[in-house]
């Protein structure tokens, strides 16, 4: 017994490590040179750009957009996984048209840039004002804000019907017979049986969704919402001072970085029964 | 509300403006196929290095792609559109003070494009890289091929087929980030359409018209795809 184990070890052992300087730690060393030396670089160009004066003006406007950026997301998230949930039903579903006009929807919304469907919502439906008014709907589509909310609403929900439409279609169909032959109706098996298997598998397409929103939403910045990017434009605007556009890429940094590792350790946390 | 007829609006010439959108649309392909070697070139070597067995290879491969898909592509385009000229200028001007640089929108466009398709592609290489067994790389040293050539005829051919439906993907969103490129005026589609929805007043119809450009766009790949995968599976090994 004891012999198995040690030639188990024995295997298990990683190959020890490459003695000297072979080419490839020349080239690492060399690269994680440069990433040091470009690091410095920043730490120094803000150290030397320092002003107080700009700190003081822009730093609260920055917050300020911080909030713009995360409540934009956050309604066009929620409103969207709202809107998928029926979307996610056409696509499903055994009606072939209903099918159609959800793929349909699905693969517009995919398949064109997000900053053509922000443009076709604020200006295109813009210049429907009269109609727009006539329905009583004007004062919605009239900010940028909202506009940049529906247009992101509907661009995610079409992502995260695809997202879970997959998770969905990953349980497997024993399931749903399993729970049907104990008598669960349809929307008791979804809701009991399938949902918790599937969202576990929809996590970490949902955190990059979230990601992808955080780092798409700089777009709306272009429609003249001041978010975190908007800000940023409007101080580089006034100032002339390039340190606006490094700090905006410090703080969009760090919060794509903070929401990708919580993703990822709920997503351990979740999974601890799934381990052996 | 202007009453243009839509169909002079939507016509090819002086009073059209389709020519202007089409024009574009040979911009956008022009970007994206541009942008393409040199982006797969990098998230090729990206890749190589972040499942090298040292460990600062590793290191610099994981800083690069995090830097570059944690930025949204806005913050990454102007942070090159307006911080190389800054650069490049303080650069030149110490050889020759009196000079200005300005930098092209393709060219500034193309490298950031490389940048962010390069750090995605690199994600579908290394698993890619990861479904391709030990014994090929032993089996090309066994045989006295050194690491470049095995890299180069043994795992390279296999590589790319394993991850082309996932560059295939990196590919479509290329296109779509094109788009955002406009913002810093290159005159491709999306910045032609909104110049013919400024001037007519038409912002929907012109915005559509970019959409479906796009969308056309996208089925086409799908269709090209579609053909390079059916070849590629005819020559798979059996």
């Amino acid at each position: 017994m004891s012999v198995v184990t040690r030639a188990a070890v024995d295997i298990e052992k990683p190959p020890p490590r490459a003695r000297g300087w072979p080419r490839a730690r020349i080239v690492g060393y060399a690269l994680v040179g440069f990433w040091i030396l470009f690091g410095i670089g920043i730490v120094t160009y803000l150290v030397f750009a320092w002003n107080g004066e700009f700190f003081a003006r822009y730093a609260p406007a920055y917050l300020q957009g911080l909030w713009t950026t995360l409540a934009l997301v956050a309604i066009s998230m929620v409103l969207g996984a709202l809107f998928s949930l029926p979307v996610t039903y056409a696509r499903m579903s055994k009606n072939r048209y209903l099918s159609v006009l959800a793929y349909c929807y699905v693969y517009f919304f995919r398949g064109t840039p997000l900053l053509v469907q922000v443009y076709l919502v604020y200006y295109g439906l813009g210049s429907f004002r009269v109609q727009l008014e006539s329905v009583g709907l004007w004062w919605f589509f009239r900010d940028a804000f909202n506009c940049g909310v529906f247009a992101f609403a509907l661009n995610t929900a079409a992502y995260q019907a695809e997202i879970l439409r997959g998770a969905i279609e990953s349980v497997p169909r024993g399931q749903w017979e399993g729970a049907a032959s104990l008598g669960l109706h349809k929307l008791q098996t979804l809701r009991k049986v399938i949902l918790p298997q599937a969202l576990i598998v929809a996590l970490r397409p949902y955190g990059n969704e979230l990601v992808l929103m955080i780092k798409a939403s700089a777009i709306v910045a272009i429609i003249t919402v001041y978010d975190l990017m908007g800000n940023a434009k409007l101080a580089y605007a006034k100032s002339f001072d390039f340190q606006a556009y490094v700090w905006v890429a410090i703080v969009y940094l760090v919060m794509v970085e903070i929401l990708r590792h919580g993703v990822e350790w709920i997503e351990r946390r979740i999974t601890i029964h799934l381990k052996r | 509300m202007p009453s243009q007829n839509i169909w002079i609006l939507l016509s090819w010439g002086p009073d059209g403006w389709i020519d202007d959108i089409a024009y574009g649309a040979l911009v956008t392909i022009a970007l994206a196929l541009a942008t393409l070697p040199i982006g797969l070139t990098i998230g090729f070597f990206v890749a190589w290095a972040k499942q090298s067995e040292e460990p600062s290879l590793r290191v610099a491969a994981n800083i690069y792609t995090t830097v570059f898909r944690g930025l949204p592509e806005l913050v990454t385009l102007f942070l090159f559109f307006f911080g190389m000229p800054i650069l490049l200028q303080y650069v030149v001007r110490l050889f020759r003070p009196e000079a200005t640089v300005d930098v092209d929108s393709f060219l500034a466009g193309m490298i950031v494009l490389s940048l962010i398709f390069s750090s995605y592609s690199s994600e579908v290489f290394l698993s890619a890289f990861r479904a391709i067994p030990k014994g090929q790389y032993e089996g090309g040293y066994a045989i006295g091929l050194s690491k470049w050539q095995t890299m180069r005829k043994v795992i390279l051919p296999q590589l790319l087929r394993i991850a082309f439906p996932g560059l295939e993907n990196c590919w479509l969103s290329l296109l779509k980030d094109t788009a955002l490129v406009s913002v810093v005026n290159l005159a491709e589609t999306l910045r032609n359409a909104g110049v013919a929805a400024r001037v007519t007043k038409h912002s929907f119809l012109f915005y559509s018209v970019a959409a479906m450009v796009f969308l056309i766009l996208a089925i086409l790949s799908s269709i090209a795809t579609g053909f390079i995968l059916r070849s590629l599976g005819r020559r798979e090994a059996r």
